[in-house]
């Protein structure tokens, strides 16, 4: 059909409606509504960041204070719950928002390539002939796309090199994060993947923290200005925290030098333990 | 038109003398994009433009090679224009990679030409967007726009009887954000500028402008409900760049995407309790 005033070219949908879902979960089905999860998602995941690199700093503290920290999470919930059930609800929880924010993150991306069609959609941006002179997006918010996957494939590496102790073998001694931790970041491979995927993380969490209050709508004139402080704040301890592990290690500052049991997994635990207790 | 990639004409010569110029006048280079049709290929064509008076606007000198063209028997190039005063939000164009060029806070057709240099090349194509399809040339259809607000960009309430002035106190802060969100002239050059194609700023424009202000209270619900969402139809996902505020001719705040962002949410909860189903 000819276009008309009415029926123009311009005003033939991009986008099919779908079906609405029951609410709440219709919100998900919304753009808007979908940051607004991924925001929230964000939330949780950078709490758990936060809470995650100054629990570490234990390290400095040497292999039983590290040690009787793994435990205190292990007991979270004290003699009320069963030895680890918060821990793994915690998980559980982590890795939902891990899921729900990689979801909404490709489905939205996905849509703006979409509505960006035969504009030439390169690198997370669409593309003009001249060269795009950008004005206010900066190199955090145009690289949100490489950043995140960077820091999941970095967290199933992370997982793999100290929780599964895949490639550590022997040397890993399940239950003394202290020893695997000077074990594996004094790789200077395995330190240069986390370098690089910690700087990664702070570049995201730098455009995520002020990006959130916009898709929360958190807005007051007034405290605005602040919103770009706290996101510099953020990226800026959690580089700094996360760095220190892999620098200081690399740099035979933190070493076995100060441990006083044996490492392995049956009388090297049990000497931690009590060297905890003693203290 | 020939089908080479990039035409040179010299657009320049023929009339120059009915030019009068004050003062300065550039030489300039412009690459401008061509395209037959909606779904023609379309290319870059360059032509010389001399003697080009500083005083010019930016679609003045479009009129020029225009005039040039017609009178070497060639198509001229068709642009969107209306008032050439800043306040329709007709005129478009991605000038040099910036929508409505390097100017802030300006319009193209209040864009100078003693903004630019003498020997510039200056590179113009349409606004790109899905939902901007190209019309001709450097004309896209932003009927998009319209859709969005046809779907709630109103305040229909019955008022009864012509009411005494200043009978519905109007706080002066929500009148004056009210105002600022009002100048949104409709122009696309926030989707253009968008990485996303994102048509947040003009969606939250149209919508606090009314939503700020008493007489839009009654609709607020459904209004963002359904202006929302009828955006979400054409355009893409923002992801808080913030190039649209840059790019946009009225200055037009990202505060007031987070103030939809917010709405949005409310809506969805608040209009289910409208319809008994909560
Ligand atoms: C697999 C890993 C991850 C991927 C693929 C990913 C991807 C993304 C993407 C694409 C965005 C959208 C940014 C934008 O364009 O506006 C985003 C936002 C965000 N991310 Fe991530 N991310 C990941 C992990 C994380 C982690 C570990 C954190 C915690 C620190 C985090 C915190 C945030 C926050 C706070 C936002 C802002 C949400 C918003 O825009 O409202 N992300 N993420
Ligand atoms: S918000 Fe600004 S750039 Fe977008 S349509 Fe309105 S006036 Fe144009
Ligand atoms: S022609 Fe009306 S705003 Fe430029």
């Amino acid at each position: 059909m000819a276009p008309t005033a009415t029926q123009a070219a311009g005003s033939a949908p991009v986008f099919k409606t779908k079906r609405p879902l029951p609410f709440p979960l219709n919100i998900y089905q919304s753009a808007i509504g979908r940051k607004w999860v991924m925001a929230w998602t964000g939330i949780g995941l950078l709490g758990f960041v936060i809470v995650h690199m100054i629990g570490n700093l234990h390290l400095y503290e040497g292999p039983s204070r590290m040690y009787e920290y793994a435990e205190t999470l292990r007991d979270l919930g004290g003699g009320l719950l069963p030895r680890t059930l918060l821990l793994w609800i915690m998980r559980v929880g982590l890795l939902a928002m891990f899921v729900v924010h990689l979801h909404s993150a490709y489905t939205l991306k996905e849509r703006s390539r979409l509505a960006s069609e035969r504009a030439g959609f390169v690198g997370g941006a669409k593309k003009y002939a001249s060269k795009r002179d950008y004005i206010a997006a900066n190199y955090a918010s145009r690289t949100m796309r490489w950043t995140g996957p960077i820091v999941g494939l970095y967290v199933l590496f992370h997982l793999a090199d100290l929780t599964w102790g895949w490639w550590l073998g022997d040397a890993y001694v399940r239950g003394d994060p202290y020893h695997n931790v000077v074990e594996s970041l004094s790789s200077i491979p395995v330190a240069i993947i986390y370098v690089v995927a910690n700087v990664a993380l702070a570049i995201h969490i730098f455009h995520g923290t002020w990006s959130m209050f916009q898709s929360l709508g958190v807005n007051n004139p007034r405290y605005n200005g602040l919103r770009r402080n706290l996101a510099t704040a953020l990226a800026g301890v959690v580089l700094v925290g996360n760095l220190s592990f892999p620098v200081l290690v690399q740099a035979g500052l933190v070493d076995e030098d100060n441990r006083d049991c044996p490492i392995n997994d049956t009388t090297g635990l049990e000497c931690l333990g009590e060297t905890a207790e003693a203290h | 038109m020939s089908g080479a990639n990039d035409v040179t004409s010299q657009a320049g010569q023929t009339s120059q003398t009915s030019q009068q110029s004050h003062g300065r006048t550039l030489s300039l280079t412009l690459r401008i994009w061509r395209q037959d049709g909606p779904d023609a290929p379309g290319r870059f064509h360059t032509f010389d433009a001399p003697n080009i008076s500083e005083d010019m606007s930016f679609l003045e000198l479009l009129d020029i090679i225009n005039e040039r063209l017609i009178e070497g028997g060639d198509v001229p190039i068709e642009f969107d224009h209306d008032c050439r005063e800043g306040i329709c939000g007709m005129c478009s164009l991605m000038i040099n990679g910036r929508a409505h060029g390097h100017e802030l806070a300006t319009t193209t057709c209040q864009l100078h030409m003693r903004k630019f240099s003498d020997g510039d090349v200056i590179t113009v194509e349409p606004f790109r967007a899905k939902a901007f399809p190209v019309v001709r040339d450097l004309v896209v259809d932003r009927s998009s726009f319209d859709r969005i607000i046809e779907a709630g960009g109103y305040i229909s309430v019955n008022t009864g009887a012509v009411g005494d002035a200043n009978q519905t106190p109007v706080p002066k802060e929500a009148a004056d954000t009210s105002m600022d969100a009002a100048a949104c002239i409709g122009c696309g050059a926030c989707v253009a500028a968008c990485p996303n194609s994102a048509a947040q700023l003009f969606t939250s424009a149209k919508l606090a402008h009314l939503n700020l202000i008493p007489q839009g209270q009654p609709q607020r619900w459904e209004r963002t409900e359904a202006m929302v969402e009828t955006m979400e139809q054409f355009f893409g996902s923002c992801t808080n760049h913030g190039e649209c505020t840059e790019a946009c001719p009225k200055e037009i705040s990202l505060d007031f995407i987070a103030f939809m962002n917010r709405d949005y949410v409310k809506a969805k909860i608040k209009n289910r309790k409208l319809t008994g189903q909560s």
